[in-house]
């Protein structure tokens, strides 16, 4: 796969995501994170047809979160680890886009803050008028 | 930066919640505008490297929002909700799409405590399901032991294994 080395899609999370967003697909996905696995034994614990274990698989195929051999006949499905590792990479941006943001408003505020210390000097009386008529 | 400036995320495992708690050196009604007003927001939300190329914002109860982030490789990331409760300059109740997963809304509670002129500001963000909340947020345990190798993946991801 050749995604590993570069950033992940829009649509690329948006597979993947929705591939993860099914509870059967990831009772498949927990399994494989145990050891390669065939059609049949990822199908064995879920009250399934065929045809819909393989359009799981599929799912999961195209989401890149696993791969499936060509060439031997049994087609052993294996977790490809490195499509979790962009998505889990991906999500902790959430955590430094809140810092980031943090940072830069407190920037913001201090400008603002500035401004309106400056404002409540420039308007000295009026506050004083107003602080003697408020009852403490 | 001093200890209590740090960002708090914290992810519930029974509920599709995170909130996050940041104290901020400025009175409340100051950290509302900067959170509600375009001129201002622009300014500090998103990461440096981002542009904010759409800020829109209709500051009234039913009115609307849509922010569009640009990366610097020209990727767009929009979000944008429906304001449901107004409150200056202590709360208010908005909802949040992700535009990459639309049918994904969440309802975010802004709360800003002061106390000394400091202002405390909580998010609480309510997913409709944890799935759909962990589809944004990977918890920490996740990416931790990502890092430390993909050997034991299944005791890395416990949602996973609770729901299976």
């Amino acid at each position: 796969m050749t995604t590993a080395t570069s950033r992940l899609s829009a649509d690329d999370l948006d597979a993947t995501f929705a591939a993860l967003a099914d509870r059967t697909r990831r009772a498949m996905i927990a399994k494989l994170a145990r050891g390669e696995a065939s059609v049949l034994e990822l199908a064995e614990p879920h009250d399934m047809s065929q045809p819909a274990i393989s359009k799981h698989l599929k799912v999961l195929e195209r989401a890149g979160l696993i791969t499936r051999s060509r060439d031997a006949q049994r087609r052993p499905c294996r977790l490809e680890p490195r499509r979790l590792k962009l998505v889990a990479d991906w999500i902790a941006t959430y955590r430094e886009y809140w810092e980031e943001s943090y940072a830069r408003l407190d920037d913001v505020l201090q400008e603002l803050q500035g401004q309106s210390t400056q404002k409540e000097k420039s308007h000295g009386t009026v506050t004083k008028t107003r602080s003697h008529r408020r009852p403490r | 930066m001093a200890p209590s400036q740090k960002l708090e995320v914290i992810v519930a495992p029974d509920k599709p919640t995170i909130v996050t708690r940041r104290t901020v050196d400025a009175p409340r009604a100051l950290v509302f505008d900067a959170w509600t007003k375009p001129e201002y927001i622009k300014r500090w939300l998103g990461p440096r490297n981002m542009e904010m190329v759409v800020c829109d914002v209709d500051l009234r109860v039913g009115g609307g929002y849509r922010f569009v982030h640009r990366t610097p490789d020209g990727q767009e990331f929009g979000f944008h909700g429906t304001y449901r409760e107004i409150s200056r300059p202590d709360r208010m109740v908005s909802t949040y799409v992700f535009e990459m997963f639309p049918d994904a809304e969440a309802v975010e509670t802004l709360v800003l405590e002061e106390r000394d002129g400091r202002t405390t500001v909580i998010t609480t963000t309510v997913h409709k399901s944890i799935q759909n909340r962990d589809a944004h947020l990977a918890n920490g345990a996740m990416e931790a032991g990502m890092n430390e190798g993909y050997a034991r993946l299944d005791e890395l991801l416990p949602d996973i294994r609770r729901a299976a």
